[in-house]
């Protein structure tokens, strides 16, 4: 019949308990060794913030034994997306429901499950919207084809363009009048 | 002619994009708006221990009871389940609704004393500790609330707390049409 959405988005997120919505956390390494000047602890300073990533969200007690196994978990993980978090992969959300999301995908994994099984798993619970990277079909059309279509358009015309340019530049002249043929004669002074 | 035509193409794009902000300003388009899948479907599977202790264990059947059931996730966590609680309260009380109340990622103790604090609307009251109940009902959060007809197919699912709105407007028809 129909679904929610009615609430605006001023609200939306001010409802949502989902405790611990995610933030990035960010790495930092600390305790630098003190050695010179004030000029190299800067140094450091913009060395450390220059490598410092957001860390992954996926906590020691999710991890599989199977590191093969691990691995496709983070291959989903990364493709999938978190409900709550508007535009996070499920590994790098720390809410409780990309957690859930996580543990779910190493449950299928284990099971058995092909990594499509496990992305079927989770679209018939969330939708499409789980999916980071849309499928191609009737309602994502515009989506998937709009950009190279547009190209294809503004491509064509812009050869035709060139084309005319070209066309009109080889078109043989007109012949000269006979004041002209006459002014030719004068300067060539035949 | 053709080149005043280009000249008007960015003031063009410039309209569409006006138009397109100013829609999804006015219209409460909402892109965080994850929609649901389970409607028009069979209600999920449901196989929890009791929340209150002597209670039969949360099974199916209670989907299947030939009567529309409301199923209301919710936690003691959770600050907007409060807010929504007394409409789930008049629902119980005064309209005679089957409530199944699912107490989400919650202590038992924690939620039966919410509960013996704020009243118990819930005809059978479940506990999903794990959340793995909840995933397999697509839920993003506490509360989330789904309407289900007497054969068992999910017909409407609110993300969020219910509001006076949504029971007057969607609720209440739904469980007076429903059978």
């Amino acid at each position: 019949m129909f679904t929610t959405g009615r609430r605006g988005p001023s609200t939306a997120r001010l409802w949502r308990s989902g405790r611990g919505d995610g933030n990035n956390k960010t790495v930092t390494p600390t305790g630098a060794k003190r050695s010179g000047g004030a000029s190299s602890s800067w140094l450091l300073v913009l060395l450390a913030l220059l490598f410092s990533f957001p860390a992954l969200a996926v906590e020691p007690s999710e991890v599989l034994a199977d590191p093969v196994l691990e691995a496709r978990a983070r291959t989903i993980g990364q493709a999938l997306r978190c409900v709550v978090c508007q535009n996070q992969s499920i590994d790098d959300s720390a809410a409780e429901v990309a957690h859930d999301m996580r543990r779910a995908v190493r449950d299928r994994l284990l099971a058995g499950d092909s990594n499509d099984q496990v992305f079927a798993f989770m679209v018939a619970r969330y939708g499409d919207y789980v999916l980071l990277k849309p499928p191609f079909k009737t309602g994502t059309l515009v989506l998937w084809l709009g950009a190279p279509l547009l190209l294809l358009i503004a491509g064509g015309a812009l050869l035709m363009a060139a084309r005319r340019r070209q066309r009109a530049n080889l078109a043989a002249p007109l012949p000269l009048s006979d004041e002209e043929r006459r002014r030719l004669d004068a300067l060539l002074k035949r | 002619m053709s080149r005043r035509l280009l000249f008007l193409l960015p003031l063009l794009t410039l309209a569409l994009m006006a138009g397109f902000f100013a829609w999804s300003l006015l219209a409460g388009r909402d892109p965080a708006a994850i929609g649901s899948v389970l409607v028009g479907r069979p209600a999920p599977h449901l196989d929890l221990p009791a929340l209150r202790a002597g209670d039969p264990p949360i099974t199916d059947a209670l989907l299947k009871s030939g009567k529309p059931v409301l199923v209301n996730f919710f936690a003691s966590w959770c600050a907007p389940c409060l807010a929504e609680h007394p409409l789930f309260t008049r629902l119980g009380e005064r309209e005679g609704a089957t409530i199944i109340g699912i107490a989400w990622k919650n202590k038992r103790d924690e939620a039966e004393a919410w509960l013996k604090r704020l009243g118990d609307p819930f005809k059978s009251a479940g506990l999903d500790l794990d959340g793995k109940t909840g995933l397999d009902w697509g839920l993003s959060g506490v509360p989330e609330t789904y309407a289900i007809d007497g054969n068992g197919i999910v017909r409407m699912h609110f993300r969020g707390p219910i509001t006076e709105r949504d029971l007057n407007e969607s609720i209440l028809p739904f469980l007076k049409g429903a059978k």
